[in-house]
């Protein structure tokens, strides 16, 4: 009995020494904050703690660095949890794609086969346009030439 | 970004007549507006709104692809040429031999859209091919 008593008061004490010897909230803070603000591909970081829970926000290149963040915040000493609102912005829209020439000129054929007074010229996905067009048949024309995704119409048609 | 100001009203437009998959690109002075619109006449208010923007569209500086979303119920087409008839072709192509023709204001069946610009038809009459999607329209 005597022995369990010794041990469980030997436990206290050394629990209650640990938890003094806990790193404070702010002091975590600071941490965490010294070794994100070291990785270079991070910006408009912040860092909150709340008993050893740490959150953390700001923009982040890609996935791959988000993951990092997370990592290096969980290893700084005191941190029980991280809570990661770090966001990792849209890629970018992938480049227009320009109908190659011979697949561009063989559409344009067909979409102006109808507008006889129309001539067309097809170089380096530019179509050119020239001749005459009634008013009311040019929307039907641009909008037949647009969709066979040129990389530009010159439309030099005179309009009558 | 200024042809994007530029034509700020028509991408408005686009957002406001719910065109889905809408795409804004400039790329070497060209703005590339595609997506895709729930009925022809939200297609044809926008290319409105091009023109008045850019009357007669002689300044080169956009390309404008709005699709019509067909449903795939939809099973029979209207010819919508001028006044002629309207050749079906054994393949998609002007250059393909034509296989049939169907009367301006005819509706016929549609089989596939085997592409944007050609539709996969039948006639009444069981003549079957290609048609040019553009004199031709969905039937509600």
């Amino acid at each position: 009995m005597k022995i369990t008593k010794v041990l469980m008061a030997v436990a206290i004490v050394t629990t209650t020494g640990f938890l003094s010897c806990k790193p404070k909230d702010a002091d975590i803070k600071s941490a965490v904050e010294a070794k994100l603000n070291a990785k270079p591909d991070m910006s408009g970081t912040m860092v909150s703690v709340t008993d050893g829970v740490a959150t953390i926000s700001g923009e982040c290149k890609d996935e791959t660095c988000k993951a990092d963040c997370e990592k290096l915040t969980s290893e700084v000493k005191g941190v029980k949890s991280v809570v990661n609102n770090l966001t990792v912005p849209p890629p970018p829209p992938p480049p227009v794609a320009v109908t190659v020439d011979d697949t561009l000129k063989s559409g344009v054929n067909d979409a102006l086969k109808d507008f006889t007074t129309v001539t067309a010229e097809v170089i380096d996905g530019v179509v050119t346009l020239t001749g005459t067009i009634k008013k009311t048949e040019l929307p039907k024309v641009m909008m037949a030439l647009s969709s066979l995704k040129p990389k530009k119409i010159e439309n030099k048609l005179t309009v009558k | 970004m200024a042809l994007q100001d530029k034509y700020k009203a028509l991408t408005d437009a686009a957002t406001t007549a719910g065109v889905t998959d809408l795409q804004v690109r400039e790329q070497d002075g060209v703005l590339y507006v595609d997506g895709t619109a729930s009925t022809g006449s939200v297609k044809d208010e926008l290319w409105k709104v091009y023109d008045s923007i850019d009357p007669n569209f002689t300044s080169g500086d956009l390309v404008l692809n709005v699709k019509v979303n067909v449903d795939a119920s939809v099973t029979k087409v209207k010819v919508t040429t001028e006044s002629t008839n309207l050749n079906i072709r054994k393949g998609p192509g002007t250059d393909q031999p034509i296989v049939g023709k169907a009367a301006h204001g005819e509706v016929i069946t549609l089989i596939s859209q085997s592409s944007e610009q050609w539709w996969l038809v039948r006639t009444d009459d069981g003549e079957e091919g290609y048609a040019y999607a553009m004199y031709l329209t969905p039937e509600a």
